[in-house]
């Protein structure tokens, strides 16, 4: 039972850094990225190729796998998104699904369908034992990623100039440009900072579900995007718990209920927050007077 | 009165196929209170846009403290000097009070705004009070001195108030009104734009009116008020 729930919040963290790109993205620029879950599988590739044929250190991997994500989030904004700013929000939901397929095919030429045996890049943290319940390496580092990370945005939103910028660009584009903000920049850098958060959750996915191929990031995309909805889409801590319940309950749906079905009661589960609430757990009202 | 701040010549404006501005020129000097009056549509609130960089002007000059503005983007004009106080005041509704005023100085030296601050909550003593207030809390009159506290913030040496009376109670007008006064005392210079014709024209220096995206009369804001047609089409005969 307690295993179940640190594996389900283990898997359930992974969720949570995506969902954080994708609310962040959403929350500032309007937008659904949908493929984003295809920069986590970039991210991965860009970890094993340095990681595993290199051999270079994990961190060293790591950074190199940040780096590549957040320069490819830039670029898929400005050539992709930036042209489409004023154009209706379905022109740009297709743009987003057609980079996705994109993605997948440029990575299926590189790297071929043939999955490859992803390390373990978490493999030196150590266990941790709390009474009869062992925590691998593994589960530990994501998790305590997945905090500092939450912590770090909230903390970079909430006191720093650039995070308060961003959340004027969220609000009112005219009136932030109006302050001096510079709105494409402020866009650009929601983009790069999602898109490194990706990165991070590509190792972190495949370290934990070693299997990686071009389509290894489409479906967590999507049930990360689940848990940014789940837990009040534009929100940061709505992402965390969004995604930790998600994973929780994916978690329990396979070891109590069915393997098979579990997808489909994560699913259900959504649907059914969504009739009660609609604007996700902890999503914003807006308090407007006039 | 001093020297030529903003000098606006044959501005043209379009709104897709809309012609919303047709060649209007007007200037403001330093320290001069100079509005601009007319009826909803008449392309008042599209002038100021434009001048700060929010709509792309189609032809014609705009020249602020001696540059032009053509072609720079909105947010490197407020560096220069020039804050938009836009119309529907515009507050960012999630932030703070005090946010806001430091997005107002969003372009100057951290080290520099504390000060400023300070200066608008002794102008606006209500901000004060309400500063880790959510703006959205706010009501209709507190965010429009948001609104205004938050343009003064960039230091500006023009500031541009768009419509800043709009649906706001008489008692609170008459307030913004004397904020607006002391500020020209203090030296500022401000470009207004008013519905209310009859209050703006009563503590403007100079006034222009505009009809349809053409400026049809201009004079001091006393000519103005006295003048036949202004009174007949303004201020209710």
């Amino acid at each position: 039972m307690l295993d179940y729930l640190i594996s389900g919040i283990s898997l359930g963290s992974v969720y949570a850094i995506i969902a954080l790109g994708y609310t962040m993205v959403y929350g500032i620029a309007k937008m659904l990225n949908f493929a984003h879950g295809d920069i986590i599988m970039i991210g991965g590739y860009a970890a094993f190729c340095t990681g595993y044929y290199l051999h270079w250190p994990v961190w060293l991997a790591v950074l190199f796998a940040v780096v590549v994500c957040t320069v490819l989030g830039v670029v898929i904004e400005k050539l992709a998104y930036k042209p489409l700013r004023n154009a209706t929000s379905l022109a740009v939901l297709i743009t987003a699904i057609g980079v996705s397929y994109f993605l997948q095919n440029v990575a299926l030429l590189i790297w071929t369908s043939n999955p490859k045996a992803f390390p373990n890049m978490l493999s030196f943290i150590p266990y941790v034992n709390i009474g009869r319940i062992q925590i691998t390496g593994t589960a530990l580092g994501t998790v305590v990623t997945c905090i500092v990370v939450m912590v770090a945005l909230t903390l970079f939103t909430d006191k720093t100039k650039m995070g308060k910028a961003m959340r004027t660009v969220s609000e009112d584009k005219g009136a932030a440009s109006l302050m001096g903000i510079n709105v494409n920049g402020t866009i650009s850098l929601t983009f790069a900072i999602g898109s490194g958060l990706a990165a991070i959750a590509g190792v972190l996915l495949c370290s934990a579900y070693p299997t990686l191929m071009p389509t290894t990031g489409a479906m967590p995309g999507i049930k990360a995007f689940t848990a940014a909805v789940f837990g009040g889409i534009g929100s940061i801590p709505g992402a965390m718990i969004g995604g930790i319940l998600l994973g929780v309950i994916e978690i329990f749906a396979k070891a109590y209920i069915s393997t098979q079905l579990s997808d489909a009661i994560v699913f259900a589960v959504l649907i059914i927050v969504l009739i009660v609430k609609p604007t996700g757990l902890l999503g914003k009202k807006i308090t407007e007077k006039v | 009165m001093g020297n030529t701040i903003l000098k606006v010549n044959d501005l043209h404006v379009h709104y897709g196929s809309i012609h919303a501005i047709q060649g209007i020129s007007f200037e403001v000097n330093e320290g001069e209170i100079v509005t601009l009056i007319g009826a909803n549509g008449a392309g008042k609130s599209t002038s100021l846009n434009t001048v700060a960089g929010l709509l792309k002007a189609s032809s014609g000059t705009i020249d602020f403290d001696g540059k032009s503005l053509l072609g720079v983007p909105a947010h490197k004009i407020v560096g220069r000097g020039m804050a938009l106080c836009p119309e529907g005041r515009r507050v960012f509704l999630q932030l703070t009070v005090q946010e806001n005023l430091e997005m107002g100085a969003f372009t100057r030296k951290q080290s520099e705004i504390a000060d400023s601050i300070e200066a608008v909550y002794e102008q606006f003593p209500r901000l004060k009070e309400r500063y880790k207030q959510i703006a959205g809390t706010l009501s209709g009159g507190e965010q429009q001195m948001l609104a205004m506290g938050r343009a003064l913030m960039s230091k500006p040496k023009l500031i541009m108030l768009d419509e800043p009376s709009m649906g706001l109670a008489p008692i609170l007008v008459d307030q913004i009104f004397d904020i607006i006064k002391e500020l020209h005392k203090s030296g500022t210079t401000i470009l207004l734009v008013e519905q209310n014709a009859q209050k703006a024209l009563s503590i403007a220096d100079r006034a222009y009116v505009l009809e349809t995206g053409r400026i049809v009369n201009s004079g001091t804001g006393q000519a103005l008020l006295h003048d036949d047609s202004v009174r007949k089409a303004y201020l209710g005969g």
